[in-house]
């Protein structure tokens, strides 16, 4: 009993992990420009497909093919952003959200057309064996996943609280049109968080494709449990993105070990529903739901 | 006046596609989901909430129906009241909470509502067939003549689309219309002036539910099989995509978007694989230069055009 417990958990952080990259990205993002992006998944895949590409197909060094691929999908990024976002006349949130799901249907069709529809297989970071923790086995790829993760929101928190940059996108978060007084170049601002955004969307792409393998539709549900994640933690708070994504990963993997597996997917919007109703800004929100 | 031209074209169209049996069930595709487009369009165009689970009310209509007729042999006319009422008691009962919520949130809390009715149609085997559907949904007749086939099954749902739109024509200019379009402008505004804007908005969210579960029931004995890949998120989307390319706050919009939005994947499949690129990139489009929708849109570039001759001839 204890031995499945403590494996469902071992599942649930690994899970919860990449969950919660996926929310720092839509929290990111909302911080900088108040916009949900439902293509956040869709830069997942990316993330995992280039990776394919570069580290098993061209055979560059792991580091470099993962800092390749965050740089290149962090530039569609932009390009997504210069290309179908700036240009909004009516920037409506309907009209936005519509885009958006307009922008990853687009990208799921060119990951089918570039990388077509069989699923591949990709070899874990490190060949090392399983570890043994009191009769449960924890994958190495884990240990890298929540390494990495760490790193992340320690990064980020740096940025946001140290550098120069990072406080203005805060200031653009907190309040755009005072942030422009103040001679932040808003625009500018926007475009990194996009970026950025979709550049930790590549990297939660790169952790999980040894894990799930990596295919043209894999993004979708991912990035709405990202997204369910950053609500449960309150949108636009990092701890809260890191938090939400630990709790949903852990109450998934228990669903499934100990209810049903089909019920996997309900968990994630059982949850939703359930903070929406009792706290609409999450555990941790910062922001008060400025409800529009 | 418009309807019974309405009437005359449809009446028109059907005889002229005798036999045709691909575009005969094509329009009734269209028609079936003009009647959720222009349901969503009560709820989004005029009372200005949006809803990212739509599909779920489409799903419940078919699946209640299905259920009925296939497990307990009822007839499909005792089963069509029983799916307008499990839809509108299920809206009610999740627009209460629901509808608190105004934005995004209420976007993301109608998205989780539908994804776990999606859940609910592929687990619960017993009662749905699961992933695999439930089959042998009966097709309906009555009177001894039946509607199975291609042109009367057309009559049926363009029948039930003209209803809608003439019930739908009398709410908008009604007192209950007029709270919703004050609601859209300015919840606390529509409140100040006494307007229930919690009662009004949970009565078109059960509205456009029933209509949803209506187009379920129509779909379902048409196709006679029902799974849940039917009923999902990008279902939902595309519900929403209907609403907004064709024109929000407008009944002729919803049919407009629905048409467009049909006929796209059917002259789209010759692009094969590319097929999903271009999808995507039109409905970009679409939203990037023409945000009020194509009807609205078309309208304003014609009324640019006219005033810019104008401006010329005065000249």
């Amino acid at each position: 009993m204890m031995q499945e417990l403590l494996q469902y958990l071992f599942a649930g952080i690994t899970n919860g992990a990449i969950y919660a990259v996926i929310a720092l990205g839509f929290s990111t993002l909302y911080n900088a420009t108040d916009l949900i992006n439902f293509a956040q998944g869709e830069f997942v895949m990316l993330g995992a497909l280039l990776l394919v590409t570069l580290w098993l197909q061209l055979g560059l060094p792991l580091p470099l093919a993962f800092v390749l691929v965050v740089l290149a999908v962090g530039l569609a990024g932009i390009l997504f952003e210069r290309l179908a976002i700036r240009t909004v006349r009516k920037p409506d949130p309907i009209v936005l959200v519509i885009i958006t799901v307009g922008a990853s249907i687009f990208l799921r069709g060119v990951g089918m057309v570039v990388w077509g529809r069989d699923p591949m297989a990709v070899p874990p970071f490190s060949e090392l064996e399983s570890i043994e923790i009191a009769g449960a086995y924890l994958l190495p790829q884990s240990l890298w996943i929540f390494g990495i993760v760490m790193i992340l929101v320690v990064a980020l928190t740096l940025f946001y609280k140290r550098t120069l940059t990072g406080k203005a996108m805060s200031a653009c978060a907190i309040n755009k049109r005072a942030a422009s007084l103040l001679g932040i170049g808003t625009e500018r601002m926007t475009l990194m968080a996009f970026a950025l955004a979709t550049g930790l969307g590549a990297v939660a792409g790169i952790m999980i494709a040894p894990i799930t393998m990596a295919t043209y539709d894999m993004g979708s549900m991912l990035g709405l449990k990202g997204f369910c994640a950053a609500m449960l933690g309150g949108l636009g708070s990092l701890w809260g993105a890191l938090l939400g994504g630990f709790v949903l990963g852990i109450a998934e993997a228990m669903g499934v070990g100990f209810v049903s597996s089909g019920l996997k997917d309900a968990i994630a919007f059982l949850l939703l529903l359930l903070i929406l109703y009792i706290r609409p800004t999450g555990i941790l929100g910062v922001k008060s739901s400025h409800r529009f | 006046m418009v309807f019974t031209l309405f009437a005359a074209v449809i009446i028109c169209t059907g005889a002229a596609l005798e036999g045709d049996y691909y575009h005969e069930q094509l329009l009734t595709f269209i028609g079936i989901f003009t009647l959720l487009a222009v349901g969503l369009n009560m709820l989004m165009g005029y009372a200005g909430q949006i809803s990212l689970g739509h599909a779920a009310f489409y799903g419940i209509g078919a699946y209640t129906t299905g259920a009925l007729t296939v497990h307990l042999q009822w007839s499909p006319w005792a089963s069509l009241p029983c799916a307008l009422i499990m839809a509108g008691v299920i809206a009610y009962i999740v627009g209460k909470p629901t509808l608190k919520l105004s934005g995004y949130y209420l976007g993301m809390g109608t998205l989780g509502f539908g994804m776990i009715m999606h859940v609910l149609f592929r687990e619960w085997t017993t009662i749905t067939g699961g992933p695999n559907g439930l089959v042998g949904i009966p097709s309906l007749s009555l009177w001894g003549l039946d509607l199975s086939t291609g042109r009367n099954y057309l009559y049926v749902v363009w029948g039930c689309v003209l209803l809608t739109f003439f019930i739908c024509d009398r709410l908008v200019n009604s007192r209950v219309g007029r709270a919703l379009r004050a609601i859209h402008y300015s919840e606390q505004a529509a409140s100040a002036v006494g307007v229930d804007t919690a009662k009004a908005k949970l009565q078109v969210f059960v509205f456009s539910a029933v209509v949803a579960a209506l187009a379920g029931f129509l779909y379902a004995h048409m196709v006679m099989f029902i799974s849940p890949g039917t009923f999902t998120f990008l279902a939902s989307v595309k519900l929403v995509a209907m609403v907004v390319i064709g024109g929000m706050a407008s009944i002729w919009g919803a049919l407009l978007g629905a048409t467009f939005l049909t006929l796209l994947p059917e002259h789209l499949s010759v692009f094969a694989d590319y097929e999903m690129i271009i999808y995507g990139g039109i409905l970009m489009g679409v939203m990037i230069f023409l945000p009020q929708g194509l009807t609205r849109g078309v309208l304003d570039i014609y009324e640019k055009f006219r005033a810019k001759r104008k401006g010329t001839v005065e000249d």
